[in-house]
């Protein structure tokens, strides 16, 4: 490799000792700290599978049914614990069924490093058996990659990788190491990465920047802020929580910003975005002072941008320099690790309380309570409701679980209605909106913080994108809580045939297996409820049983998302019925 | 900051790396923007490559480009320039049969006043070079394709700026 990597400091194995590329594989996850890893065998990544066995004293391997679930438990593991999550696979199709996860973690920003074999360097080029350029296809979708056919290249890939995806905005890396470079042997030396020349992730925070957010945020009458997962990425939940409280900001939060700071607390005032809150979208439009705070003007959160926050002046604190006017102008940039930011940015502060400007919140606030929560939770027709789901999982967990969530309505309705007492506790697929991602994902979440309760609420779409993954909760025993929401159909998709498409409800309506049964199969206890009366009591079982548990809730088949910004609308039209 | 389109020419400092022509295409390629012409080459640097990229887009989106370039591990650094802001050539080669040399006097008037030069001549063809600004080349280009042009190839612009570009200040910084 040609990149120039900082070598001041050397922590790590000085002595040379000579071993094999996928021994040395082993030992670059070893001195990086990685204690689990979650892949799939095959072919061409045998050798470092050998080496698993070898050292499976010192790394717990994963096995599990499917490579993508092998990535989307890597990312569950990176989302909760800060760590990067690993993933590795065969050549050929074993790489490329990575990807999705790799999509998802790049959009998400989620540290992961993904190794998959190759086949060897002589065959590159030949369509041998199982060779697919996955260097090639993973390109657009990495924050960097690269291949490896040497041996002697494989511990300066590896802490470059894990370096790279942890870094600054991190990302998904993935490293192609050929099957001959995994045999070959060399001497082996490790040293971390602690740089790389060309890539600098964090910018260097300007004083002048943060004193001109603070001037406008002082100066301000009626401030919103707006932050995403930067905050929890950055480890600045306390600065963070400093600031909205000093300066008296209501403050809401896009959806992987959920939890940064507690769903209680007086100053958060909800979601933003397409299936938001009411108040925080209407209000974008009318605020004088838009502070946003590690997060990337997403569509699903502005709609449509002619008509997005227009009246108000706007501050970016963000770390990714590329973000900076893409998609909203900003009248001031602060570019920074968001922790570094808000330190700097605290003392500038002065303290304010805005009580007429809260009030407008709260009145927005009372109007969709009465017109779309408490028809959620509280509902009067027979059919359970998605939210009073999440509701009782609250009352039983008192917002302390994990709350790990697939695509589509109930991932609206779980991040709207679930109750995060801590940060890092809504894991969910938020750019990419992969379904399928929920249930591995929950698997990788418990096994990073086996002390905390990890539920996994899923729809029945994407529960069976996936569902294979019972078989590692099994096998594992993992204790992962697996909730599915049964309305028998792929709900968001019918919901906008229902609003757009004239009700024609193509292909969205499922014929669904026996749920409890297919749990049953993996020795996994499980139960179906259909009623409101029984919901207590099943949420109670599934809480107290230890280890993983299945508990299908039959829910209303046609209930809509609300409230909703139509695709194209402006944040200020967003709809209640 | 103007939404008009007009040429810009994009110099992207890098490591020498594989892979990297195909990252930075692709940022081009998702957004649907057509690469006028493409050149690689080693730098004023030592192991440092340089890129230059001419695109046909407006302020607006070149200096969102450049932050997704600049974005990429591998990459030191990204400018973009307006004609202006830079000197710059291509260069062209004509294959072309020998005997329009003795038939067609006019070629070498061609030939002699576009300050192109011939490279090789031998019994079956000859072959013109010139360098230039596009709009020279495709004067010549013009001018000789009344004799018939068996082998045409045009490079990529090649381009160095006025300013300064401060790459090796940017190294020395990392080196400390």
């Amino acid at each position: 490799m040609d990149t120039k990597t900082i070598k001041k400091e050397t922590n790590t194995t000085q002595t040379t000792e000579r071993i094999s590329g996928s021994e040395a594989i082993i030992k670059c996850l070893l001195a990086e700290g990685v204690d689990i890893l979650y892949g799939y065998p095959g072919g061409a990544i045998m050798p470092v599978y050998d080496q698993l066995y070898k050292y499976q004293d010192k790394i717990h391997h994963v096995l599990t049914r499917h490579e993508q679930g092998a990535t989307h438990s890597a990312q569950g593991y990176a989302r909760i614990s800060g760590k990067v999550g690993v993933a590795i696979a065969t050549s050929g199709p074993g790489a490329t069924n990575l990807i999705t996860g790799i999509a998802d973690a790049q959009i998400d920003s989620t540290p992961m490093v993904c190794i998959t074999g190759q086949v060897a360097s002589h065959l590159l080029g030949s369509d041998a058996f199982q060779e697919t350029d996955i260097v090639g296809i993973s390109t657009p979708v990495t924050k960097w990659n690269c291949q490896v056919t040497k041996a002697s290249q494989i511990p300066e890939a590896m802490a470059k990788a894990f370096y790279i995806a942890k870094s600054g905005r991190p990302g998904p890396v993935l490293i192609d190491i050929t099957k001959d470079a995994q045999f070959e042997e060399f001497d082996f030396k490790y040293e971390k990465c602690k740089g790389v020349r060309s890539y600098i992730p964090i910018p260097k925070l300007d004083q002048t920047s943060v004193k001109a957010a603070a001037k406008l945020i002082n100066a301000a009458k009626k401030p919103m802020i707006v932050w995403g997962q930067g905050v929890s990425l950055g480890q600045a939940e306390a600065e963070f929580k400093a600031v909205v409280e000093k300066a008296g900001i209501p403050s809401a939060w896009t959806i992987l910003g959920a939890g940064a700071i507690p769903t209680s607390h007086p100053l958060n005032i909800g979601m933003v975005g397409m299936h938001g809150n009411y108040a925080p979208n209407v209000l974008t439009n009318q605020c004088d002072l838009l502070i946003a705070i590690g997060m990337r003007f997403d569509d699903r959160v502005t709609g449509n941008l002619a008509t997005y926050a227009k009246q108000a002046k706007v501050i970016h604190f963000e770390i990714d320099p590329a973000e900076i006017d893409k998609n909203v102008k900003t009248d001031v940039a602060v570019l920074g690790d968001a922790k570094e930011s808000l330190t700097a940015l605290l003392p500038l502060l002065e303290e304010k309380t805005h009580p007429e400007w809260h009030q407008k919140f709260k009145d927005l606030y009372a109007i969709e309570y009465e017109k779309v929560i408490k028809h959620d939770l509280h509902p009067t027709k027979e059919g359970l409701t998605m939210a009073e789901v999440l509701k009782e999982i609250n009352i039983q967990t008192k917002g302390d679980a994990a709350i790990v969530t697939d695509v589509g309505q109930h991932q609206m309705i779980a991040c709207r209605y679930a109750n995060f007492n801590k940060t890092r506790s809504n894991i969910t697929s938020g750019g990419l909106g992969t379904m399928g991602f929920g249930l591995p994902a929950a698997i990788g979440a418990k096994m990073a913080a086996p002390e905390r309760e990890v539920i996994s609420i899923s729809g029945d779409g994407g529960y069976q994108m996936t569902i294979q993954e019972l078989g590692t909760i099994f096998q594992q025993k993992a204790g992962v809580k697996i909730v599915v929401l049964n309305n028998e159909f792929l709900g968001m998709v019918r919901q906008w045939q229902q609003l757009f498409f004239d009700k024609r409800y193509a292909s969205t309506e499922m014929t669904n297996p026996d749920f409890v049964a297919i749990a049953k199969g993996y020795s996994i206890p499980a139960e179906k409820i259909t009623k409101r009366e029984d919901l207590k009591g099943a949420v109670a079982k599934m809480i107290n049983t230890d280890g993983p548990y299945f508990l299908e809730v039959c829910v209303e088949k046609e209930g809509n998302v609300f409230p909703m910004i139509p695709t194209g609308a402006s944040v200020s039209e967003v709809r209640l019925e | 900051m103007s939404a008009e389109k007009q040429l810009y020419t994009v110099s992207i400092y890098t490591e020498n790396n594989i892979g990297l022509l195909n990252r930075i295409s692709a940022i081009f390629q998702r957004r649907h923007i057509n690469i006028e012409s493409l050149n690689t080459s080693p730098s004023e640097i030592d192991g440092v490559s340089r890129f230059t990229i001419v695109v046909n887009m407006s302020e607006d989106n070149i200096k969102k480009i450049i932050g997704q370039i600049e974005k990429q591990v591998e990459v030191i650094k990204a400018y973009y320039h307006t004609e202006d802001e830079i000197i710059y050539q291509e260069s062209c080669i004509f294959k072309m049969r020998s005997g329009l040399l003795f038939d067609e006097r006019q070629i070498q008037n061609i030939i002699k006043e576009s300050n192109a030069r011939i490279v090789t001549v031998n019994r079956d063809f000859f072959v013109i070079e010139k360098s230039g600004r596009k709009e020279e080349i495709e004067l010549l280009h013009r001018e000789l394709s009344a004799f018939g042009i068996m082998q045409f190839t045009r490079s990529g612009r090649i381009a160095v700026s006025k300013e300064e570009m401060k790459i090796s200040t940017m190294l020395q910084a990392f080196q400390h």
